[in-house]
Formats: C-alpha cells, structure tokens, sequence
C-alpha cells in the first residue's frame, strides 16, 4: 500500500458523521439498556485517540514508532500510581500524565530521531519495551499483575468522571477535540515543514529546515496525546496493567492506523473502530478469533490498498458508476 | 569585485582509500560565474555537497561572506542563503509546485513552529511563490502536483524553490542534464538573467553552455584543481586540453 | 556474591548469548540482504521448538527429532517466503511490519490450537543430561555446555559460509548493495530464497536447542524476538559479524544484570530499594545500553551498508 500524501481538502463530512453517530451511543444504549455499549465505545473512542496521535507521526511524518503503546500506558499509571497514594484530583493526574508522556517523549526523540527506517522502529520497539518491563517489575503498583485503582478522577471535588454518562461525553469530546487539534496541525505551516520531511528530508534541509527539531516536536506532541488516551483509559477502565504498554499494543495501534487508511485523520479512527469492533465481534464467536485476525491483517496490506477508506473509496465510486 | 563571497580553503575528503577532493582551494567572487568542469568522477558533485554542508569535510575550511561556515549544518547555511540543485532532481513530489516553492518562501520568513493557521492559504507565502513560479514559466503549473510534471519542468521547478529562498549563493550541480532543448534554453535565459545578480558555481559538462555563460572556470581531475582561470585561458592551457577538453571541443 | 556463582553466570550469559546469535545471524541476514522486516522470526524459533517435541513423541529418538524438526522448520519458513513474504520485498517497511505481525498473532494463536496452551517440554537425551565437572569444581548442566558448542560450531560454519564461499560472496554483496548484485545478473530471487531458508533453519535450531531446558509454550517467541531486534540493531544490519559480538554482549549483561543487580545495588543503597530498582533496572539495562549506541553510532557497531 502506497503512503500517498493526501492534499488537504476541506472535510469530506465523515468526520462529522462519525462523530455524531458516536454522541449518539449513549441514547442507543439507554434505549436498549445495552450498559456493554457504553464503556464498548469508550474504549473506542480512546483508542481512536491514541490511533490519531500515531497516525501524525506515521502517516503525516513518516515517522514508525512501534513503541507508542507506551505513551498510553504511561497516562495510565500516572493515574494509577497517584491513586494508589491517595491522589484523585484530574487537576493533578492529567498534568502528570501529560507532563510524564511529553518528558519521556522528549528524552527517547531524542535519541531515536538521530535514526532512520529500520532502526527507528527497532530503537522505539526497545524503549517500549523499557517502559514496559519497569512497570512490570513495580511490585508495589502491581507489577505484572496490574492495579486496581480504587476510584476514578474527580474534577477539581466534582465527580465527574464517575457517572458513565459524563465520561462518555468527556471521551467523546476530547476525540473531538483532539481530531480538530492533530487537522489545524497539519494544515499549519508546521504541519507542511513536518509534512514536506516525510516527502523528502534532504529536500527540507537544503531550503532551510532543521528537520529534526520539527520531528522530535511532533513526536512530543504524538507523545502526549497518547499519555491523555492513556489518563483515559485508566479512568473509564478503573486498572492499568503492564499489559497496556506491551509492544503488541504498540502492534495494534499500528494496526489501526493503517486499517483506516494512512493519510487522512479519521481514517486512525476508523482504523480504532474497526479493530475494536472486528475484535468484539469475532470473539463472540469463538476464542480463538486471533487465528482468524492474523490472516485477515495480511490479507488487508496484501489486497487493500488504502485500507478500509481506500475500500470504501473504491465501492463508492464503483457504485456510482454502476 | 573585493572580497570574495565563497572561499574554498584545501579541502580534503577521502571515502576510505579514495581521495575524492584533494586539497581544493578556490575562491567565487560576488556576481560571479563560476563552472567547474572535468570528467564523471571528478569529484564535483562531492565539492558541491561540501559546500552545502550534506558532507563534512575530513579537513580543510569554507568560508562564506566572510564568515566560517565548515561546522554548520546544511540546514544553517541553507538559511544563510546558501541554495543549491541536485544532479537527480529533488522537489517534493506529492506537494503542487507552488506549495514546493512557497516552502522555500517559508523557510526564510518568520517561525514555522506555528500551530495554527492554514499554511496553504497564506498570501504572504504564496504571492512570492506565484512570482518566482511566474518568473520561469512555470505559473500554469502552479497547482499541478509535481510528482506528475515532466522531467524539465521539475528542473525548472527546483531552480524556482532555490530562486525563492532569495539565495546569496547559487550551487547548480548539471542543471541541463538530462532535458530538452526547449527546457534547457529557458534555463539558460534564467541563467543568462541571474548571472551578476548573485555568485553562481555551475556544475556542467555541456561546454557551449559552460563558455557561453562562466566568468571563471575551475577544472576539477581525480579530485584535485587541475587549473582555474578565465575561460579563453582555460581554453588555451595545454593540461586541460590534453586531459579533459581535447574531445569535448572537436 | 562468590567467584564461583559469577562464573556460572557468565556461562549462562554465553549460553544465552550464542542461542540469541543463532536467531540474530538469521534476521540480520534477512534484513540486510533483503531489507525486509521480519517479525515472524520468533514464530520459527517457537516452532523449531514444538517440532521437535512433536517427533520425539512420534519417534523416541532425539536424534531423529532434531533433524526432522530442522527439516520441517526449514521447509516451514520456505513455505512462508513462497506464499506471503515473497510478495512485500517491494513493498514498505509498514507493510513488512503488519504482514509480519499478522503471521505472529496467527502462529501464537494457532499453535495453541494444535498443540494445547499447556506448556510442553522435551526430555534431554540421557546421554547429556547429567552435569560436567569444570575446572574449580563447578557442576554445570551438560546440556548447556551442548548448546554453547553447537552454537559456536554454527558460528564457525556460517563464517566459513560467508567468507570462503560464492553463496557467502553473494550475502556480503546483497548486504552492502542489493540492486548492484541483481543488476550483475545474479538470480536474486533464488539467492533470497536460500537467504531466508538459512535463516529460518538457524532460528528453528535455537528452538530445538532450548526445547529440554526452557517450557515449550505459546508465544515464547515473542521476548527472544525483541532481543534478537535489539542484537541486529546494536551489530549492524547485515553484519554477522555484528551479531556475535552484539548477541554475546546482550547474553552477558541481561545474565549477569539480572543475577547481580540487587547485589551491586546494595553497595549503594539499602536492601528493600535495592530489591524494587533492581530487577527493574536489570530488564531495561540492555534497552539502555541499545539506546546509548545507537546514539554515537545511528547504524550499529558493525555497520555493513555501502555508501
């Protein structure tokens, strides 16, 4: 599958229907009091958003960081760690988990961006991994086991977080917000330099820009937006265990990316929802649904191009010809 | 002319056993024409990404306008207004052709670190592009992809990114290599126009072009400057006509 | 802390670091030569293993176990190369990533069907399970001591392989420039068939090797995999030099952090931190001593790659 750069055109209004048909979950779930649905689609929704923070760094920059499962597991444990001593207040958790994701960003950009291609991925496999055995072997935080957090956020003394309904809502706004965020970056002038470096680097260099300061900024900010999904997940799924920043996960989000579709922003969540639903919904028939995944992935990058926007690209304009 | 705006102090750059830039030592004054001619494997395109800081030098010293620039990055010279053309030609191929050249407008005005703002829409980038894009033909082809254009319209394409980065040095590595006579009249016109405007070092084998246009040539063998002069005694020296010019002038 | 104990443990490290070099020199290769990103490799490793539980149970010779095994492994990762992989040498390393991947979650998942997630092993042979007595009166696995040599035996095999054949010229020449070796005319089809089957088999062999002393179980390819990554990375892609060097080194500082980092802990600080940091310490000690290289050397020790 080609990574074709996409010209930006005003939105194709997919986002928009995504994104409604996501607001309306809540109002489904009510009707059929169907209470799976909901914390289904959290789920969802923030996997999309750790989906559209790699998909920046992969699809706009380039940039295959098989290590960005760690970002999210690092917001968790922020929340995770801060509970277990006694700290609930989103007002100190979400700084933590962003400020720690940004740090850890920072410091492994650092050294990864002095690589290219294959040892770029490999280098941030390994710092995945380095995060993922450092929590693994915190006894006091549950080690392999995970932890259990007692309670979720609140915000600033309001329960916030604790009533389904509100969290669905925050999660679906900070998709939102995050989807908007990750659009204006791209259309920006330091969207086009970040852009312009996957194109041709060489290029970039000889006109003037220093492309490494460029791409370790957007890999801090991919950074950190995986560290938000992360603060996130904890939440709605009240535990954070080693297993969230495992570098199959990291496999995953690849995973969804590319299943949407490189190029575009909410092909990452489509690429999140189909996974997430494709998993539901195979696992409903046998436990063993991986046999069938594994085979199904290769098949995709084998045959569809573009993933699944590409596909449905492709049926549109079959049938509206037809 | 006073003092010159490049100047190559022997530089040295060796790829394991192989010498390719021995000892060069040359200076480009302002407004000036400088080719550098000799045989493939000469070791021009290595000087040339020297110049431009794609290559560090084993030793040796580049000074430009002045100032030593040997330790500074391709980027930090690029931004010092150093602008060069690649052998094999490098645009960006998925951006349009006035969002190639609006890049270059880019580099050289105001923060790229900006969030917010649509980039593609910006007058103050565009307009220039638009203007240089004008300048060599190319205005139709504005938003065409170029990726998609012809060979010699992305030569064409690549003068205007470094025309547009208002360059104060111009590196041109064989830019008639490879296109048609049309095209390469137009950038000959292009040439002919910027020749005293800003010093210009000139990579080309093509001889009419390089006695059409040179106020100096140097001559470049096994990496060493074989000679260095203005064109009629470049022409008349028997080294050079011996080992380089002999064929190229009958 | 005693001598004797450190010494047990470098063994160990070597042992550890010789069977990661007999899947590293696999996967080098098969970058190197063929820049294509395999992340299956473990997968091998993890069948090399069952196959040979699978024919000892049917044969009850070791022997022949081991050698059907490396046959059926080799046929195994040919069989891979001709229907799946063959396709993507053309292809980005994204693709090679997911395609890869989707073969490991299938593999893990699939072999869980056929063999039971139950863990299984392999008796050693009793030929070589007793201990051997080593200078300073150290009893030491025999087994282990097998796994060192057949490890440096293949070692020396592949060097000679590499250095003193046309086969081995044709792998050092696709590793510095690949379209330079087609564009001699060499088959490169063929040479990468053979490439990737090599590999296939020395990966499949280290599963064999380690199938008496390690739980034959879903998925244990997937941490020898990460390592055999970080020992290509550190070596140099396509360097088997590199690979040596790089697997022995990670053998010894992974054996050796884990064993002792509590102790040299303790001489700086108090035993109950020293116990929390330090296995914690020693599971991102080699990820560490990655990064640190790869920050002064961006291609690795042994960089192959032509200018």
């Amino acid at each position: 599958m080609q990574m074709s750069l996409k010209r930006l055109r005003p939105h194709d209004g997919v986002p928009i229907v995504i994104f409604l048909i996501l607001a309306a979950i809540p109002v489904l779930a009510l009707i059929r009091s169907e209470d799976y649905l909901l914390s289904l689609f959290e789920r969802l929704m923030i996997f999309a958003i750790a989906a559209l923070s790699l998909d920046l760094l992969i699809g706009y920059g380039g940039l295959i960081s098989f290590g960005h499962a760690a970002f999210v597991g690092l917001g968790a444990y922020a929340v995770g760690i801060l509970s277990a001593h006694g700290v609930h207040d989103a007002v100190i958790a979400l700084p933590v988990a962003l400020l720690s994701s940004a740090l850890f960003a920072y410091l492994t950009g650092v050294v990864c961006l002095r690589t290219k291609g294959v040892y770029f991925i490999m280098i941030t496999l390994a710092f995945g991994q380095m995060v993922f055995f450092t929590a693994s072997s915190l006894a006091p935080y549950g080690g392999d086991d995970g932890l259990t957090i007692a309670a979720r956020n609140t915000l600033g003394g309001f329960a916030f977080f604790r009533s389904e309904g509100s969290l669905y809502y925050l999660i679906w706004g900070c998709l939102v917000g995050a989807y908007c965020f990750c659009w204006m970056l791209v259309g920006s002038r330091f969207g086009r330099v970040f852009r312009g470096a996957k194109e041709n680097a060489l290029r970039m260099e000889t006109i003037g820009f220093n492309v490494y300061r460029f791409q370790l900024a957007a890999y801090v900010i991919a950074g950190m937006m995986a560290g938000l999904s992360g603060f996130l997940l904890a939440n709605a799924t009240e535990f954070v265990s080693p297993a969230y920043m495992s570098w199959q996960r990291s496999g995953y989000l690849i995973i969804m990316v590319i299943l949407g579709g490189l190029g575009s922003l909410h092909g990452a969540i489509i690429g999140a929802g189909a996974y997430l639903l494709l998993e539901e919904w195979l696992s409903a028939f046998t436990e063993d649904w991986k046999v069938i995944f594994g085979p199904f992935l290769v098949l995709v990058v084998l045959f569809a191009r573009g993933g699944l926007l590409g596909m449905g690209k492709d049926l549109v304009r079959r049938l509206s010809r037809g | 002319m006073g003092e010159p705006v490049l100047q190559l102090e022997q530089l040295r750059k060796r790829f394991g056993g192989l010498v390719v830039t021995d000892d060069v030592t040359l200076d480009v004054m302002g407004g000036e024409l400088h080719a550098i001619i000799g045989p493939n494997g000469a070791g021009k395109t290595t000087l040339i990404n020297q110049i431009s800081g794609l290559l560090a030098s084993d030793s040796g010293r580049i000074r430009f306008a002045g100032r030593d620039i040997t330790a500074l990055s391709a980027h930090a010279r690029a931004r010092l207004g150093v602008a060069r053309s690649f052998q094999i030609t490098s645009v960006l191929s998925g951006f349009s052709a006035l969002e190639n050249v609006a890049l270059a407008v880019q580099a050289r005005t105001g923060s790229s670190f900006r969030f917010v703002g649509r980039v593609a829409a910006e007058g103050a980038l565009n307009e220039p592009a638009l203007a240089v894009l004008n300048e060599l033909g190319l205005a139709d082809l504005a938003t065409q992809i170029a990726g998609e254009l012809s060979y010699g319209e992305r030569r064409a394409l690549e003068f205007a990114i470094a025309l547009a980065m208002q360059p104060k040095l111009l590196l041109l590595d064989e830019p008639m290599a490879g296109i048609g006579r049309e095209e390469s009249l137009r950038l000959l016109d292009v040439l002919q126009r910027l020749k005293g405007r800003l010093p210009i070092v000139l990579i080309e084998h093509d001889m009419t072009t390089v006695f059409a246009l040179a106020d100096r040539i140097s001559v470049l063998m096994y990496g060493r400057v074989l000679a260095s002069g203005p064109p009629a005694q470049i022409r008349a020296d028997r080294r050079v006509v011996a080992a380089y010019l002999g064929d190229e002038l009958e | 802390m005693s001598g004797t104990l450190v010494f047990v443990q470098v063994l160990n490290g070597l042992q550890f670091g010789v069977l990661l070099f007999l899947i590293a020199a696999g996967l080098t290769l098969v970058f190197g030569v063929m820049d294509f990103i395999n992340l299956a490799h473990g997968v091998q490793y993890m069948l090399g293993a069952y196959l040979a539980v699978t024919f000892y149970l049917m044969t009850a010779s070791f022997l022949l176990a081991m050698v059907l095994a490396l046959l059926a492994a080799l046929a195994f990762g040919l069989l891979l190369e001709l229907t799946v992989f063959r396709r993507l040498y053309d292809r980005d390393h994204l693709d090679h990533v997911i395609v890869t991947f989707g073969v490991i979650i299938f593999l893990d998942h699939g072999v869980k069907l056929v063999w039971g997630s139950a863990p299984l092993s392999l008796p050693i042979p009793d030929l070589l399970s007793g201990s051997v007595r080593l200078p300073g009166g150290i009893l030491y696995p025999a087994w282990r001591l097998v796994i060192v040599a057949a490890g440096l035996a293949t070692a020396i095999l592949l060097y000679a392989l590499i250095a003193h054949t046309r086969v081995g010229m044709l792998i050092r020449a696709g590793a510095t420039h690949a379209a330079m070796v087609s564009a001699l005319g060499v088959n490169i089809r063929r040479l990468f068939t053979i490439i990737f089957g090599l590999g296939a088999m020395l990966a499949g062999f280290a599963g064999i090797l380690i199938a008496p002393i390690l739980s034959v179980e879903p998925g244990m390819g997937d941490t020898v995999l990460i390592l055999a990554f970080v020992i290509v990375v550190l070596g140099g892609i396509g360097s088997i030099r590199g690979a040596f060097v790089a697997a022995l080194v990670i053998g010894l500082v992974d054996t050796l952090g884990r064993s002792f980092s509590v102790d040299i802990l303790r001489l700086v600080m108090g035993p109950s931190p020293a116990r929390t940091i330090g296995p914690a310490l020693a599971s991102m000690l080699i990820y560490l001593l990655m990064a640190v290289v790869l920050y002064f050397r961006p291609t690795g020790l042994f960089p192959v790659k032509g200018r």
